[in-house]
């Protein structure tokens, strides 16, 4: 009696692909710890050590802890690996289909519904999370610096993503257009005494301006070629901040920009400053967080027109230019219009970001826009996946948080004894870590790409569509 | 032989008197200094399906890229409803209602057949989007299957059927397909075949093929031409071609696929 059942469950799931049972997964992950932990008690819980003729026992349970975490994990991620492998070999291969294939959602987008509201509420509770953690204002100064400075490339990297990841065009000059924005604060602040708030829509429009003053030259040209000469965009601009000496003051750089203000509101002790207004008691973050809300918002801002715009006409036309430049002209589209747009409105949030980073460093010299901020921007659109916006934003947060977390490794000391020092391998292990990334994801870590129209069935299949035709 | 062996308006089934819709008048068209089309004239009128055929290498695709400005024709002249448009940029050639299904098929792999569909009715804003698509539905059925399938993930036959649906998507009054056969099973070619004669027939959609496959092309067209090493050497109906000894001799042999 029992046998059939069991046969046609086992055909099931041969059948249908596994999806990703996360409870199943944490529950199996959870008893994988408790095993590891009970065996660390023999093993692990306690040192013996000798002192003269007395054997005292250490209690070593803070790495126990670690252990168990470490299983825990590895053994999520080995079913989340498994799941998806499995889902893929079940899925019959697109190009041999005669029946429609239906696009099981993969564990990753899965993980990325709920992974959106949960990334954005750290984000903008980041500020109150490290002022608990490490209790006090200016102790959570570290966490709040390094938190702006992440969100700085995670809107660099938007920016980029849109000529870059939607638009195909691969520019390896970015960091001219967060330069011209920087500048531009600059300059217009202290020449004119202009606020900040009229500065960073100005600061967006020149270098929207420079965006198609590369794209003029740049429209026959893609792929390697493009990269070269936007390259060469890059360094000129570079160049040009060092030798125009009249203008930018040269290497020395602009210093004494002024600061960002709240709404008018200077960050000061004095009378009249936002301490004051406010009748809180002066601290210097004060401004640190305003800065990391502004860069916040200046963040969500090029995602939210970032994500408009993939859904207009001219976001199709970017993505379509993208795949295939030829039938893009044969369906009536303007590829010079689409591709000058795509450089301007890139360069735009460049230059909003530039002109964050003016306000923030306060001083700003030609050395902070040299190839190298270029190349790391990229490198975070190329490691999170062309046109992926949430995978750009992990990258964003690996590849400029990850070497600052390594700093703090210390539990590995525990592991490897007390003179191994994190510090010392912590680009050897980031090393590793993109190495492992080539092999696993080489198309980046969200690849796939999210369609800009959802299609819900019932408009798929209206009454009027179910008729005899060929084919 | 000479080109025109019969006079292409006179044996025009109704209207003899009317512009051609497309014209090709002289053109030369080089890649580099290499000469591609040797100076080709051709019609196209309102209403018919015309088909150019030739071997591997004649210029046919040539011809149907250099209609549309790309590349551009060095002499001669190419209008379209009255219109000069030789030098006109691709898509300004493509806004004036003439759509292309090109040759290597050219979809938008990485998206859906949903959004391909929506860049074919770009030009027009979308205007008439859902009856449009409706239509392309019922002509491809296949096509309605699989909306939310990423292009890249389709057959090639699927993908042919894109291409041209497509090109349907922005309501052309001339509709250009190059090698619409190529490379697709026996039946999914008659299936495409039967799909564009439909289009004719019932729509009026004036249609200009590029074929290999002769038989089925010259079968189906009102009127074609012959083309060989970048010169026309032949032209007439479908049926006078099909019946042509020398035509049967080049492009006929081995069978009827």
């Amino acid at each position: 009696m029992n046998a059939p059942p069991i046969a046609s469950t086992s055909a099931e799931q041969s059948a249908v692909p596994s999806r990703f049972d996360l409870r199943a997964a944490l529950k199996d992950s959870f008893i994988a710890a408790l095993i590891m932990l009970g065996l660390s008690i023999p093993i692990l819980a306690y040192k013996t050590d000798q002192n003269g003729a007395q054997l005292f026992l250490t209690p070593r349970w803070g790495l126990v802890a670690i252990m168990c975490a470490i299983i825990f994990g590895l053994r999520l991620l080995q079913h989340a690996f498994m799941a998806t492998r499995a889902a893929r070999q079940a899925l019959p291969d697109p190009h041999q289909a005669t029946e429609p294939v239906h696009a099981e959602p993969s564990a990753y987008q899965r993980v990325s519904r709920f992974a959106i509201p949960f990334f954005l509420g750290i984000a903008l509770a980041f500020p109150l999370l490290v002022y608990v953690v490490q209790g006090g204002l200016n102790e959570s100064r570290y966490w709040v610096d390094l938190g702006i400075l992440i969100l700085t490339y995670v809107m660099l990297g938007w920016g980029l993503n849109i000529v870059v990841g939607l638009a195909g065009l691969l520019d390896l000059g970015y960091v001219a257009f967060y330069a011209v924005g920087a500048y531009s604060y600059a300059l217009l602040s202290t020449t004119f005494g202009l606020s900040f708030w009229i500065c960073l829509p100005l600061a967006g429009i020149l270098a929207a301006f420079w965006g198609m003053i590369l794209g003029f030259p740049v429209l026959r040209l893609r792929g390697d070629y493009l990269a070269i000469v936007t390259l060469a965009f890059g360094e000129i601009v570079r160049m040009v901040l060092i030798n125009w000496t009249d203008l930018t003051n040269g290497g020395a750089g602009i210093s004494s920009i002024p600061r960002a203000t709240f709404f008018g509101l200077p960050f000061t002790a004095d009378e009249g400053g936002f301490a004051n207004t406010f009748g809180l008691e002066f601290n210097g973050m004060h401004r640190m967080i305003f800065l990391y809300y502004l860069i916040l918002a200046l963040a969500l801002l090029t995602n939210f027109v970032t994500m408009r715009l993939r859904r207009l006409p001219i976001g199709r036309a970017w993505e379509a230019l993208r795949e295939d430049e030829i039938a893009c002209r044969s369906l009536g589209i303007n590829t010079t219009n689409t591709k000058l747009t795509a450089f301007a409105i890139g360069a735009m949030f460049g230059g909003f970001a530039g002109s964050f980073f003016a306000v923030r460093q306060g001083f700003v010299s030609p050395e902070s826009f040299n190839f190298l901020e270029s190349a790391i921007i990229l490198a975070i659109v190329v490691m999170g996946g062309m046109g992926s916006q949430i995978g750009v934003a992990i990258a964003a947060v690996v590849l400029v948080g990850g070497p600052e977390m390594l700093r703090n490794l210390d539990f590995l000391k525990a592991v490897f004894g007390e003179s191994f020092d994190p510090n010392e391998y912590r680009l050897l292990i980031f090393g590793m870590g993109m190495v492992a990334m080539m092999v696993w994801r080489p198309r980046g870590l969200i690849s796939e790409r999210e369609p800009s129209v959802v299609l819900k069935e019932r408009k798929a299949i209206s009454g009027s569509f179910v008729k005899e035709g060929h084919g | 032989m000479s080109t025109s062996a019969l006079n292409p308006s006179t044996t025009l089934q109704g209207g003899a008197t009317r512009q051609p819709l497309l014209s090709v008048r002289g053109v030369k068209t080089y890649y580099g200094n290499i000469i591609a089309l040797k100076g080709v004239d051709m019609d196209v009128h309102e209403g018919e399906i015309v088909t150019l055929i030739g071997a591997n290498g004649a210029g046919k695709s040539t011809l149907m890229m250099t209609i549309f400005g790309n590349p551009r024709a060095r002499e001669g002249t190419i209008t379209f409803a009255g219109r000069d448009i030789t030098k006109m940029p691709t898509h300004e050639i493509a806004r004036l209602s003439i759509a292309q299904s090109p040759e290597g098929r050219r979809i938008f792999p990485r998206m859906t057949v949903f959004e391909n569909l929506q860049m074919g009715a770009s030009m027009n804003g979308l205007a008439h989007f859902d009856q449009d698509l409706e239509r392309v539905c019922v002509l491809f059925p296949r096509l309605k299957e699989r909306l939310t399938q990423r292009g890249g993930t389709l057959s090639g036959g699927e993908q042919q059927m894109l291409a041209i649906a497509r090109a349907l998507m922005s309501r052309p009054k001339l509709l250009l397909l190059d090698e619409p056969s190529l490379g697709l099973a026996p039946l999914i070619v008659k299936q495409i075949f039967a799909i564009i004669k439909e289009l004719n027939e019932r729509d009026g959609m004036t249609v200009f093929l590029v074929e290999q496959n002769a038989y089925h092309a010259l079968r189906l067209a009102h009127r074609g031409y012959v083309m060989v090493t970048g010169n026309i050497t032949m032209s007439g109906t479908g049926k006078e071609l099909l019946e042509n000894p020398q035509v049967k001799a080049a492009y006929l042999e081995g069978g009827h696929h």
